[in-house]
């Protein structure tokens, strides 16, 4: 009889590279059950999913525009991640990055865009830096798990916005819970006339090149990969753990700022409740769908950004709620989780 | 620990809202939606105990997916409404009557009942029964608890079954008790405050329930408050929990009674 007997073997290098494309195939299989619920064709809507939307430069923009904070969020997560700093808390810094965007956007009336765009930056990373900076701190200090601090700080942020929007922010003519509009010359220009893509796109360029290279390249990307891997060894190799986790969170805590104040600068202009969407969890489902590793955070922003995009095109087109959407990264994000720890074992016959 | 518990309160939420509002009868859509919440709880026990992926992430992953899968379920079964569909909720059951104080407080939903009466009987299962002493031999040293012949990965995927059946009846009194209706904020980050409060609350099941009178006690004075016209920021008391929790960890952190296999995966090798 055959006897099969599993045991650990990592997959070659290739075979972990396709791994998200394999998940992407088994994502779509297993969302098919929610498409033929709603008794419409999947062809279709698959069509409308992921190819309507190269079809028009419209939606070609938009999806950029989708995946400029995605870039981002994806960055801050994987960054931390590397380091061993599981960092939950991507969409408060997120929303801190925003604050300090429509506080300073507004500081700003008179300036010039030479001024006020790198103020916008720094200021918007230093937000993200403060708001990761009590779970940094309690983690490398006292040991308290970063993972539950991170989280409740996410649900703390969303009543201070809630608090200013509704107290002093509030806008006092209309009484609309908004803060008023920042000023023109604090805004993210536009890369292509009559369209929504900003400098935001840009940014988000630039952090994951440089991400790759602090990670890839850099005697601080040697110790927090090591750190990430094995604290007792690297802390034996004489790494400063505490240090290095320390600045991984810190900048993790910035990035996820920048994404906050490209919102704002880019695309609303002024803080409204929910302004986020879920950008700072998205950032997670961007960071495992490319394993970590700056160049894959790029690509998986692009498709997330292409799912988004393709979710209003199937809403519109054949009725589809945009859940759909949602509901799809979700899937992508178990299953390519789920596959990256299978592939680490074969199958192997016995005797 | 299981951060699918926001995501799978939403779920059990709607599908006890959807099943009362189909059937009619408010019990079934409490069974109904205990059911999606023990298929939540599989799904992750799938990801965590049998694939061996890190804990925190899937648990937001399993949060998302049910969040996304709620909301589009909501569309697909009620389109968009203009007003939201509503149900009959349960009504608030008299203990006690015409006793002024005691009456009043006695005045609850029948859900909140047999919640409180769970509390001690989970303590009793965890602390005094065979199986309750094999998910504790399985939280602190899933070695040696395979080494005495219990089986880790079946105590952990039941374990999660049934706490994803309490967290979707969780989100059910939600819909069917408080409310009558389902709204997409409607758990509203319910889910964090009960991870936050078990940590506060030392992993025991009557600590939480303490816990929980503190916090929803919080919740409701900030609500009179609100009610009073007050000009006070009322979110400062909503924020409460999350802070209370975070100077709680700090604290209690070198006295935690973590079990000591939390977050670890366990692979035979």
């Amino acid at each position: 009889m055959l006897k099969l007997r599993i045991e650990k073997a990592p997959a070659p290098a290739w075979v972990r590279s396709v791994i998200p494309l394999f998940a992407i195939l088994v994502t779509f299989i297993i969302t098919l059950v929610f498409i033929v619920w709603v008794r419409v064709n999947p062809l279709h809507t698959y069509y409308y999913f992921l190819v309507a939307p190269f079809t028009s430069t419209v939606s070609m923009i938009e999806l950029l525009v989708k995946a400029t904070p995605l870039f981002l969020t994806g960055a801050a997560v994987a960054f931390a991640f590397r380091s061993g700093y599981y960092n939950i808390g991507a969409e408060g810094q997120l929303m801190a990055g925003a604050i300090m965007g429509a506080w300073l956007g507004v500081m700003l009336k008179g300036s010039t865009p030479w001024v006020a765009l790198p103020v916008m930056i720094v200021g918007g990373f230093i937000g993200g830096v403060l708001w990761a900076l009590i779970p940094a701190l309690l983690r490398v200090k006292l040991k308290v798990d970063e993972v539950v601090t991170t989280l409740l700080m996410n649900s703390v942020i969303v009543y201070l916005v809630s608090y200013l929007l509704n107290g002093p922010w509030r806008d006092p003519i209309s009484m609309w819970p908004q803060s008023p509009d920042i000023a023109s010359s604090a805004m993210f220009f536009i890369l292509l006339p009559r369209s929504r893509l900003h400098f935001g796109f840009i940014l988000g360029m630039i952090t994951i090149a440089v991400i790759w290279f602090v990670i890839n390249r850099s005697g601080f990307g040697l110790k927090m990969r090591a750190a990430g891997s094995n604290a007792t060894a690297a802390r034996f190799a004489g790494v400063d753990i505490e240090k290095t986790i320390l600045t991984t969170a810190l900048v993790s805590g910035g990035i996820a700022g920048l994404a906050g104040v490209g919102e704002i600068a880019g695309v609303h202009f002024h803080l409204i409740q929910g302004f986020s969407s879920n950008l700072g969890y998205t950032g997670i489902v961007v960071a495992t769908l490319g394993a970590l590793n700056p160049l894959g955070v790029g690509i998986a922003a692009l498709f997330m950004g292409l799912i988004e995009t393709g979710s209003l095109t199937v809403s519109r087109a054949l009725g589809v709620p945009v859940y759909l959407g949602q509901v799809v990264q979700a899937t992508l994000m178990l299953v390519t989780l789920g596959m990256f720890i299978l592939t680490g074992y074969r199958l192997k016959r016995e005797g | 620990m299981n951060l699918g518990i926001e995501g799978i309160m939403l779920l059990g939420a709607l599908v006890g809202f959807a099943t009362t509002y189909q059937t009619g009868s408010l019990w079934l859509g409490v069974l109904a939606a205990c059911l999606v919440g023990i298929l939540a709880g599989l799904l992750m026990a799938l990801m965590t105990v049998f694939i061996g992926v890190n804990q925190h992430v899937s648990g937001l992953g399993v949060t998302l997916f049910c969040t996304g899968l709620a909301y589009y379920a909501f569309r697909v079964i009620f389109g968009t409404p203009a007003n939201p569909p509503q149900i009959q909720p349960f009504a608030q059951v008299e203990v006690l009557s015409g006793v002024s104080i005691l009456g009043t407080i006695l005045r609850q939903y029948p859900l909140t009942y047999y919640a409180i009466l769970l509390v001690p009987i989970v303590w009793w299962v965890l602390y005094r029964t065979s199986f309750g002493l094999k998910i504790r031999a399985v939280g602190e040293n899933p070695e040696a608890a395979d080494a005495a012949g219990i089986n880790v990965y079946g105590v952990r995927t039941v374990a999660l079954m049934i706490s994803g059946g309490f967290m979707g009846i969780g989100g059910a009194f939600i819909t069917l008790s408080a409310l009558g209706f389902f709204t997409f904020d409607i758990i509203a980050g319910r889910g964090w405050v009960c991870i936050a409060l078990v940590i506060f609350a030392n992993w025991n099941p009557i600590r939480v329930l303490w816990g929980s009178f503190i916090f929803g006690g919080v919740s409701s004075l900030q609500l009179r408050l609100q009610l009073t016209g007050i000009n006070f920021p009322y979110e400062a008391f909503l924020v409460l929990p999350y802070i209370v929790t975070i100077i709680a960890l700090t604290i209690a952190n070198r006295n935690a009674a973590y079990p000591a296999a939390l977050l670890k995966p366990y692979k035979r090798e």
